[in-house]
């Protein structure tokens, strides 16, 4: 408060009396960020705060350290665990995967109409997410499924047979990839797209060849925003239920689920051990994006 | 130059298999109702149920809310950084992110715990204050999108200078936010309003932990009891998402050229 009431003053010196402009500007100043901030601060800071806390509290109040101890139950382990794998492996599939078709369409020599036909569909699909998407590979590899059929008829794979369900990790994976990818591509195009021609014209005068400017100029540049992007990836997979719920019901134990089931029911029975969870859950995704921010720093040095 | 080109075609052809396969199968499926022949049976039933039109209304209510209430806190909020208060922008734009670190779910979670029927500000004590608290929480879940659609199309206009235009002309506050900037960034709000809308319509976790009788949860029902059903929800939903992009991108070719002004 004292620093801002200085800056005004400064301010205020060079147009018009200090006593006319304390009346006057003080309020305005920080009329027009109130609402945003008394909304953030009561619907997302507190709420997450008062998570937080509860995380070290017990029934009574007081402070324990019970409840994160008590994460080590091994259910609780178990789910995060096999969160932090179906988020991880479709964070890194659909990193690669986004990554090589960003690359096909923006360097491939591909026609133009694929490049922004791909752009507006990568919308689309990475906002395709939840319970519809369940239903759609339910539709395709579910054991009725067109894939899963004409798999077995047309080809004489019957890939339940080898041992696949859409009801586990790679099912799980395999149904998150469909909004991983076009994530990737819609943030790594700009990239891309910020790598000079001038580079590659520099490279190929000082006479690298096509393997090398990829190995000393592209992979350096684009590295700190592809490892940033998994990362958003990843925090995006682990937070997500709605798609994982109406995919597997609750067969499939990841973290999310149980955390819903305890919000329901005090499945776990101990109303704090559910915010140990939610805190282990920020304290995942917090994690992630500190990653996330400090690539991001990184990467804007070159693609300015 | 050859191989790398053939090589793009087959990652491009890859990708789009993985892609259409399911709306495909999905579509194949949702149409398979009647034995031995395709039909809409599966569309008629849906679209003919009294439970998925109500839930339906009400998530569009909701969603319209939401975009109401995005704007109110956003706009005034992203016209302030600009004109009088760069400073704050990094933390603004690190609160706007914080919903893309805290899922959805802990979000929705602490609600309960703070606002719940025995607290000072009881949300969850009747329906209308619940049916706030979830337009709160789509609101808080869609600011990401909707700061940075607000932010991107001031970026594009020169605020100050509209402004003082303004002042000069004696408009007040309410008329220069009204009248001045908000039908110059009214096609950013717009955009950011779609893809609100996309978001919203089909949330599933918010609803269905606050018990509202939204689509997302009908959605969750139906896929745990029926077989057919689902898949054409599936491709109505999917429909929906495309319909939202698509009006972004068409509203993005009205948006002002100016880019790239020095403030």
């Amino acid at each position: 408060m004292t620093d801002l009431s200085l800056s005004n003053q400064t301010i205020a010196g060079k147009t018009a009396p200090p006593s006319e402009a304390r009346a006057l500007r003080l309020p305005t100043q920080w009329i027009g960020v109130a609402p945003f901030f008394i909304f953030a601060v009561m619907f997302l800071i507190l709420p997450t705060l008062y998570l937080m806390l509860g995380a070290f509290q017990n029934e009574a109040g007081e402070f324990t350290l019970e409840n994160l101890i008590a994460l080590s139950e091994p259910n609780i382990v178990a789910a995060y665990l096999i969160s932090i794998k179906v988020s991880l492996a479709s964070a890194l599939i659909g990193a690669f995967a986004g990554l090589a078709i960003a690359v096909a369409i923006v360097r491939g020599g591909l026609p133009n109409w694929i490049r922004s036909a791909t752009l507006t569909f990568s919308g689309v699909a990475s906002n395709f997410a939840g319970v519809p998407l369940a239903f759609a590979f339910l539709a395709t590899l579910g054991r009725l499924g067109l894939a899963t059929v004409i798999l077995n008829t047309v080809f004489g794979l019957n890939i339940y047979a080898h041992g696949f369900n859409i009801l586990s990790f790679w099912g799980l994976t395999l149904t998150y990839v469909y909004f991983q990818i076009p994530l990737m591509v819609v943030i790594i195009v700009p990239a891309i797209d910020g790598l000079k021609k001038e580079w590659g014209e520099a490279a190929a005068t000082l006479g690298a060849t096509t393997a090398q400017y990829w190995r000393m100029v592209v992979i350096p540049v684009i590295w700190p925003s592809f490892l940033g992007t998994v990362i958003l990836l990843f925090a995006n997979a682990f937070g997500a239920i709605a798609t994982a719920y109406a995919l597997t019901g609750s067969s499939l134990n990841i973290v999310p689920i149980l955390l819903y089931a305890q919000i329901r029911g005090d499945v776990l029975h101990n109303a704090h051990l559910g915010y140990a969870i939610a805190f282990g859950m920020i304290v995942i995704t917090g994690l992630a994006n500190v990653f996330y921010i400090w690539f991001r720093t990184r990467s804007e040095r070159w693609l300015k | 130059m050859k191989t790398g080109r053939f090589w793009a075609w087959v990652v491009f052809i890859l990708g789009a298999a993985y892609f259409f396969i399911p709306l495909i199968a999905t579509a194949e499926f949702s149409m398979r109702m009647r034995r031995g022949a395709y039909s809409f049976d599966a569309y008629q039933i849906v679209l003919g149920d009294a439970r998925f039109q109500a839930t339906f209304m009400y998530s569009v209510v909701a969603a319209i809310f939401t975009i109401i209430l995005g704007v109110l806190v956003v706009v005034p909020a992203a016209y302030w950084i600009r004109l009088r208060l760069p400073q704050l922008r990094p933390i603004v734009e690190f609160i706007t992110l914080l919903p893309l670190v805290i899922p959805a779910i802990v979000i929705v979670f602490g609600y309960i715990r703070m606002y719940g029927s025995n607290s000072p500000l009881p949300f969850l004590a009747n329906d209308t204050a619940t049916n706030a608290l979830l337009v709160i929480g789509y609101a808080t879940l869609s600011l990401p999108y909707m700061y940075r659609a607000v932010d991107t199309g001031l970026r594009t206009i020169d605020v100050r200078t509209l402004t003082e235009a303004a002042q000069i002309l004696g408009a007040g506050w309410s008329t220069i936010i009204t009248r001045v900037i908000l039908p110059n960034v009214l096609i950013a709000v717009l955009s950011g309003a779609f893809l609100t809308f996309a978001i919203v319509i089909g949330e599933f976790t918010m609803a269905s932990l606050l018990n509202r009788p939204a689509f997302g949860p009908y959605l969750q029902n139906i896929g745990a009891n029926r077989a057919y059903e689902p898949a054409a929800l599936a491709i109505i939903a999917f429909a929906i998402t495309w319909g939202c992009m698509s009006l972004i991108q068409i509203l993005s070719r009205f948006a002002p050229k100016s880019a790239n002004r020095p403030n």
